[in-house]
């Protein structure tokens, strides 16, 4: 996709951009920067969450436009008053899907994501960690193209952490692209195929993910990989 | 499924309501009336003989001339010679029947503190009330027992104002509960105060005076203004009212031994 | 006290007829009131349009209307001179349940807008992002939000079935007819008979007490073990 003069207003202040970017090819994003650095806001911006002021966002494959074949997954998971199982099966449910057809699928998924838990019981019983992965395979559930997470790794401990970027790992591998923010620079590191380098709403390095780590080359990469900008 | 099911229930339940389809008709009748309790003894019989079933709406003589007014019932009984007069004058109704009188009695502390009771006439009592600043209950509701009680006002020649008078603008039973709790005088139709359940320390401190009688009337609501009214039914129940078993049943009623209405249609 | 037992307990033919009209009537109502009340508060919650905080503002208005203006207006367009007087509706339970039905659907609305809203704020990303139409979001809202709508449609029945005020003018408290539990109240209250007044109180406030229970039984029992 190739972004131009993308920028975001909120009551007449900018939160991101003017940007220019184009994202092209497979893998996974990571997309990194402080606080307030807008990736959040890029990041709904490119699934359709928020306004775009101005600017551009150019889909090379019109099918990824489509809202329908992109998943997202935000930072606090979503939890509706439902059990687990009919959480995840509820996009499928607004297709038209059958409940009984979408609640298999859905269990299939929970599967995938390795969510071994008691799937009718109500999903605000579930802790931290299995709360995000019910949330990652209800973004599955439409077997999305590309996939956006929010940080989706803040707040969970080391081993759901671990077992969450697996999950994404074989995602990838299964074709889906995948754009995702985190704070985390060894999650980072672990993950990333290339990086977007965001400082104040602007995008100042994109690099693939090697070389990002190995040698930034602006200013605000250096001073952020070195730990002198606090998170 | 359960919440369809309730509302399937619920709008079939709404859906029966509408259905019966007796002999049916409607009459408003003042409050005293209904209060008196006679109705709950000539409503079957009429019904036996007629098999008419009297629905009966309980207001005020106002409110009961503006549903006949409106069209909302078919017949009207209320005790308010001059209003009747004037709601047949404008063409709401087709006649006006005299069925039978009741009269009224002042009620007040059984101490009679303002010594109405030694009064010569019901205007007298009334003067004795007002004198002492005794403390009195109105209806004050532009019924037929507040209009009668304002006229008795204006023939003993006194404007009832002041702390001591208190206008409700309430049925007969509130304005008695009224009187009951503030020990205060009151007047009321008899059958109304016989029924009364709530006496307190009241009893009647002045009856008898024949400005005090109370005519009750039959009014039928007029078909050439409202068709659909069932006049049918509203001359059958005028005949029955006429009829001797009605003079006899009226006569024969009594609480507490005393007799609350005489019989006088057709005199 | 006594007096309330003793009915109850001999199944007193009047009371029985006046205690199943009254739930009738409100039932009816509520159930009428919430088809209408549930979706409007929820097409509120989701919906920005301009007239929205002054469609709110009249919600919130109309709660206060006194039955008896109520009760005047609906006599006013069902009585044999008013505009829907052929219907020959007025003096029957259908023109109860249309007054009450004006009466509570301003407080399920309100109530329901309320619960809704807090729903919205937190399925909102998610609704979006799934694409959700706006039917399938308010469907949605008020499937999840079934609770804090069952609670918002008690609070319509309550105030339907101690009403008085309204039904008393469209109803007329035709023994055998319209009269219920509210109205006979008044009526026995009238005649200075508080013991059956207060009898028919206790009645009136257990029938409240029943429905609350039973709608709760009944949403537990399909809840499941889940929820």
């Amino acid at each position: 996709m190739t972004l131009t003069g993308v920028s975001v207003r909120r009551r007449g202040r900018s939160i991101l951009g003017p940007l220019d970017a184009s994202l092209n090819g497979g893998g996974l994003s990571i997309l990194m920067g402080p606080n307030g650095a807008g990736k959040t806001t890029l990041l709904r911006a490119l699934h359709g969450l928020e306004r775009v002021s101005t600017g551009d966002i150019h889909w090379t494959d019109p099918k990824d436009a489509e809202g329908r074949n992109q998943g997202f997954v935000f930072q606090t998971p979503v939890l509706m008053r439902r059990s687990v199982l009919d959480c995840i099966a509820y996009p499928l449910q607004l297709d038209g899907v059958k409940r009984a057809e979408a609640r298999e699928q859905a269990r299939a998924r929970a599967n995938e994501v390795g969510l071994n838990v008691n799937l009718d019981q109500a999903v605000m019983f579930l802790s931290g960690g299995e709360k995000q992965k019910m949330a990652l395979a209800r973004a599955l559930m439409r077997r999305p193209r590309i996939l956006f997470l929010d940080e989706p790794c803040a707040n969970l401990d080391g081993r759901s952490v671990k077992e969450i970027e697996e999950i994404l790992l074989r995602i990838k591998d299964g074709g889906t692209r995948i754009l995702m923010s985190t704070h985390d620079l060894g999650q980072a590191r672990r993950l990333a195929d290339s990086v977007l380098f965001l400082h104040a709403g602007k995008l100042v390095e994109q690099a693939i993910g090697d070389d990002f780590f190995r040698a930034p080359q602006t200013a605000e990469a250096k001073a952020y990989l070195k730990g002198e900008i606090l998170l | 499924m359960t919440f369809k099911t309730v509302v399937l229930g619920a709008v079939a339940a709404l859906m029966t309501s509408t259905a019966a389809m007796a002999e049916e008709m409607k009459m408003a009748v003042t409050t005293s009336f209904a209060n008196s309790g006679l109705a709950d003894v000539l409503l079957p019989e009429i019904k036996e003989d007629t098999g008419i079933e009297v629905q009966l709406l309980i207001v005020g003589t106002g409110q009961a001339l503006a549903l006949g007014a409106a069209g909302d019932v078919d017949a009207v009984l209320v005790h308010s010679k001059a209003a009747e007069e004037k709601w047949l004058a404008a063409g709401n109704g087709t006649h006006r029947t005299e069925i039978m009188y009741n009269d009224f009695v002042f009620v007040g502390p059984q101490a009679d503190p303002a010594e109405a009771g030694a009064a010569e006439a019901a205007t007298g009592a009334l003067q004795a009330i007002a004198g002492a600043e005794a403390p009195f209950v109105s209806r004050g509701d532009d019924s037929g027992t507040h209009k009668m009680e304002l006229r008795l006002w204006k023939a003993a020649d006194v404007t009832p104002e002041g702390d001591w008078y208190k206008a409700v603008g309430q049925g007969m039973g509130a304005a008695l509960n009224t009187a009951s709790g503030m020990n205060a005088y009151i007047m009321s139709d008899r059958a109304s105060w016989l029924k009364f359940a709530n006496k307190g320390d009241l009893g009647i401190v002045f009856e008898g005076d024949p400005v005090l009688f109370n005519q009750y009337a039959y009014l039928p609501v007029n078909p050439e203004k409202h068709p659909h009214v069932k006049t049918d039914l509203v001359n059958q129940l005028e005949a029955w009212l006429l009829s001797d078993e009605a003079a006899e049943l009226i006569n024969a009623y009594t609480i507490e031994g005393q007799q609350l209405f005489v019989y006088n249609a057709g005199e | 006290m006594w007096q309330a037992a003793r009915l109850v307990a001999t199944f007193d033919p009047d009371l029985v007829e006046i205690t199943a009209l009254s739930l009738r009537v409100s039932l009816g109502a509520t159930v009428i009131a919430s088809l209408i009340g549930l979706p409007l508060g929820a097409w509120l919650a989701v919906n920005r349009f301009p007239a929205r905080r002054f469609v709110i503002a009249i919600l919130n208005a109309l709660m206060g209307l006194p039955p008896v203006v109520v009760g005047l207006m609906v006599y006013m367009l069902f009585s044999r001179s008013g505009p829907f007087g052929v219907l020959g509706l007025l003096f029957t339970p259908t023109a109860m349940v249309i007054a009450q039905v004006i009466i509570i659907t301003p407080i399920i609305a309100s109530v329901a807008h309320q619960a809704i809203r807090e729903l919205w704020a937190d399925y909102h990303d998610l609704l979006i992002s799934l694409q959700a139409t706006r039917l399938q979001r308010i469907k949605t809202l008020l499937w999840d939000g079934r609770r804090a709508l069952m609670t918002a449609s008690l609070a319509g029945f309550g105030r339907a079935i101690g009403e008085v005020g309204a039904i008393m003018i469209v109803g007329g408290n035709i023994d055998h007819a319209t009269r219920v539990l509210t109205t006979a109240i008044a009526l026995e209250t009238g005649k200075g008979e508080f013991d059956m007044a207060l009898a028919l109180g206790f009645v009136l406030i257990g029938l409240a007490i029943l429905v609350n229970l039973g709608l709760h039984f009944i949403s537990r029992t399909e809840r499941g073990a889940r929820w």
